[in-house]
């Protein structure tokens, strides 16, 4: 792999930029590999980049259905913050954060990093109350937040409305280290650094089935033939549920849609992410100068990757509130995402029934922030056995009541 | 966008004059029951790519209860039904059989 640098600009100049070479290859799969990691998107290429540069485990396979990146990767609203009620939550989600500061010189890959900072307004007496409680916590956690007054607010984001026709802005969260970071990147530079690791990025390679011996697991089944493997990792998110049936376990799981849209392109006007969980909205503005706005999820199952109107409507109408000078901007795209939503809102890093076999999953809809946490913490337990990071989020604590509950601190939005 | 009929009064009205309630027909284990059984109950839903059985409530209607069949792949609703029954009715299951030979789900086929 040639290095990205300013010099290799002005190298690449000299052959009027014809001599770039492909970011990762696309090999034919192999018989067998030490690992398989179904699942080519941020989560499962994390897995795999920190399995090989942690653990230096390289005969490695991504498996992917459709390409790279294109499931919830490169469907999110791109916010990075790790302001979480529970302990740990807010390790895994701030390991992540950190990991992001540097990702970019990491992977040699420009992520587009931007900690620009994270609002989450208080809207309500309860919100007030909840934020402080989490600021409280994350100072526990060492995780840098603060609950700030509404003139703060006011000052980090000159175009919000504070007096609300509903709601007024009663102060808000606010981690200055959070912001954004350009999705397609995250997975193109994970894609990258593992096929040059020698890792087997295989794109268009649907698992339809898993194959397993004596309890253990042994290989799956593509459309591209019969692949072996000593483990397996499951990173599919909204078709989680659909794998663990071929692996023959059951999953605390069920899928949702979740949108987002962008308006126009307009000139910089807001420099945060700020986020409105009590009229249920959130916005930040891209590099581009659109507004990328998210909402909440439809209220029952759905594999259909499309949105619903009145959801529009609703997030779109929380946000007018919110921020009157957009009343007028067209938005230019809008689209879903499957995200797979467990009943504490916490994801699964876990161990499964089949030995060998590990799931990541339940990320819900907040997962792109957790990425290179997430990769990091899973290819310790897929290496390991164990890792400190994903300890607490096992199958088994559904079993034994062992919740990590984040569907008030953080369920709502993300 | 959903379009629901409620079998309780008989308003045909779309998704937000409804509440989704979750998967419908569970066997409800409390007090006196396994580990495993009163896990399953809580936790280890339905979650298919398909044919799906709902509990859907008539929130800004009659308020009343009711349940779905539905597809979560196509979003087509094969039909709805009173809550008080054990399972579906035989008209639906055989509409649903005539759109998606061999479905099944739960002991439901």
């Amino acid at each position: 792999m040639k290095r990205y640098s300013a010099f290799a600009i002005a190298r690449e100049a000299l052959t009027h930029h014809m001599g770039w070479e492909r970011a990762w290859a696309s090999p034919e799969p192999k018989k067998k590999y030490d690992a398989i990691i179904i699942g080519a998107g941020g989560h499962g290429l994390a897995t795999a980049y920190y399995l090989g540069k942690n653990h230096g485990l390289t005969n490695v396979a991504i498996l992917e259905k459709g390409w790279l990146g294109g499931g919830n990767t490169g469907r999110n609203t791109t916010i990075i913050r790790s302001n979480y009620l529970q302990d740990a939550s807010a390790a895994i989600y701030e390991k992540s954060r950190s990991l992001y500061e540097t990702l970019s010189q990491d992977l040699n890959y420009n992520i587009m990093f931007s900690p620009r900072g994270v609002i989450m307004l208080a809207q309500t007496q309860h919100e007030v109350r909840g934020y402080e409680r989490t600021a409280h916590a994350n100072a526990l956690q060492g995780v840098k937040t603060e609950f700030i007054s509404p003139s703060r607010v006011k000052e980090l984001c000159p175009i919000i409305n504070l007096d609300g026709p509903r709601y007024p802005v009663l102060g808000g969260l606010w981690q200055a280290r959070g912001g954004t970071a350009r999705h397609d990147a995250v997975a193109w530079g994970y894609a990258r650094a593992c096929s040059a690791m020698g890792m087997d990025v295989i794109q268009k390679c649907e698992v339809t089935g898993i194959r397993s011996e004596d309890g253990k697991v042994k290989g799956v089944s593509t459309n591209r033939g019969d692949i072996d493997c000593d483990k397996l990792g499951i990173v599919v998110a909204g078709h989680s549920g659909h794998l663990a049936d071929m692996a023959g376990f059951r999953l605390p799981i069920e899928s949702v849609a979740l949108q987002a849209l962008v308006s126009e392109p307009i000139k910089p006007c807001m420099d945060v992410v700020v986020m409105a969980n009590t009229v249920h909205g959130y916005m930040s503005q891209s590099d581009k100068g659109e507004m990328v706005i998210g909402g909440g999820t439809d209220g029952y199952n759905n594999f259909t990757q499309r949105g619903s109107f009145h959801h529009v409507e609703e997030t779109v109408r929380a946000l007018i509130e919110t921020f009157p000078m957009i009343a007028r901007l067209k938005m230019l795209r809008q689209w879903g995402g499957i995200v797979d939503v467990t009943g504490d809102r916490s994801p699964i890093l876990s161990r499964t029934p089949l030995e060998n076999c590990f799931i990541n999953c339940g990320w819900g809809t907040g997962g792109f922030k957790a990425i290179p946490g997430s990769g990091w913490g899973f290819a310790e337990l897929m290496a390991k056995g164990y890792s400190p990071l994903t300890a607490e989020f096992g199958l088994d604590r559904f079993y034994e009541g062992r919740f990590i509950d984040e569907s008030v601190a953080a369920g709502v939005a993300h | 966008m959903l379009i629901l009929e409620c079998p309780c009064c008989g308003v045909v009205g779309e998704e937000t004059e409804f509440a989704g309630g979750g998967e419908a027909h569970l066997k409800r284990f409390g007090p006196g029951s396994s580990d495993d059984q009163f896990h399953t109950y809580l936790f280890a839903k339905e979650n298919p790519k398909g044919v799906h059985f709902e509990r859907w409530r008539h929130a800004n209607g009659c308020g009343k209860w009711f349940l779905a069949a539905r597809n979560t792949v196509t979003l087509e609703v094969y039909g709805t039904y009173s809550a008080q029954t054990y399972e579906p009715t035989q008209e639906i299951k055989d509409k649903i059989s005539a759109k998606v030979p061999g479905w099944s789900w739960r002991g439901f086929s």
